[in-house]
């Protein structure tokens, strides 16, 4: 039963991942993105990391496509001009990219796994372990995010300040 | 393949490996193909998303928290990304009218 949903949710984000890549329409590649990230955060709740699958959708689907659909939305980009794409780049993308699968599928084809810990431990990923780990171990690197946000906080006002002696290109 | 590497009944880890390449290669796919630098940046961020799938079904296989760690300052540093990289698309769309990556050639070559 719990692996039909394991290929519901698999079958899902791949499908939803193609048509983002081929919509032609932006807006529309959101919504696609959004699928995909919502059925990878099902995949999170199938393997008990219910503390992820949370701030996934948050983070993700709350504030990052949020994001994106606003600049979209912002630059009028949602009748967008048609790519200039010549027929022998996409057929160059799609070769270099199935490569890139084949190398990666045939290396972990190949791959020979270390025995799992067996019965996994099903309080791990709740929030309060994952708080204990996350506020014992890896206090710093915790903190020196908080100036990597400020720091990406500075420079995304100090871009996108309008800059009137810029005449333009 | 055998049964000691089920992480749920009837998925082993390998199956987890597989959805997130077929994810990865996805992303790489349509970096390539899209001319567009927003469709570019969500192909980035669907990239992130297949590693970080991966790191949660391993984490799960070696009974490790550490790797939910990583999964989550890798979503800290994606909404950073996000962020700045967003603000560059609209400076440049101001100034040069256009989100096309073979007009935003300056810097190639």
């Amino acid at each position: 039963m719990i692996s039909y949903i394991f290929w519901f949710l698999s079958f899902t984000a791949v499908f939803s991942a193609l048509a983002t890549i081929l919509s032609k329409n932006p807006v529309h590649s959101v919504l696609y993105i959004i699928v995909t990230f919502f059925s990878i955060a099902g995949h999170y709740f199938l393997l008990n990391a219910q503390f992820l699958a949370a701030v996934h959708i948050i983070v993700y689907a709350g504030a990052i496509m949020v994001l994106f659909l606003y600049v979209i939305m912002m630059l009028n980009l949602n009748r967008l001009e048609k790519e200039k794409t010549q027929n022998w780049m996409k057929l160059l993308s799609v070769v270099s990219a199935g490569l890139l699968m084949l190398v990666m599928v045939s290396a972990v084809g190949r791959a020979s796994l270390m025995a799992g810990a067996g019965q996994p431990d099903e309080t791990m990923g709740l929030t309060q372990a994952l708080g204990q780990v996350l506020y014992r171990d890896y206090l710093l690197p915790f903190e020196l995010s908080s100036i990597l946000f400020l720091s990406a906080m500075v420079g995304a006002v100090y871009l996108s300040k309008k800059e009137p002696t810029t005449p333009p290109l | 393949m055998g049964t000691h590497t089920e992480l749920i009944p009837g998925i082993t880890v390998e199956h987890y490996l597989w959805l997130s390449v077929a994810l990865f290669c996805l992303g790489v796919f349509g970096i390539l193909f899209r001319r567009n630098a927003i469709i570019m940046f969500m192909c980035v961020e669907l990239m992130l998303n297949a590693v970080n799938l991966m790191l949660v079904a391993f984490s799960r296989y070696y009974g490790q928290t550490d790797a939910q760690v990583f999964v989550f300052f890798i979503m800290v540093v994606a909404a950073a990304e996000v962020a700045v990289g967003l603000a560059i698309l609209m400076m440049l769309y101001r100034n040069m009218h256009t989100t096309d990556t073979d007009v935003l050639n300056k810097l190639k070559w």
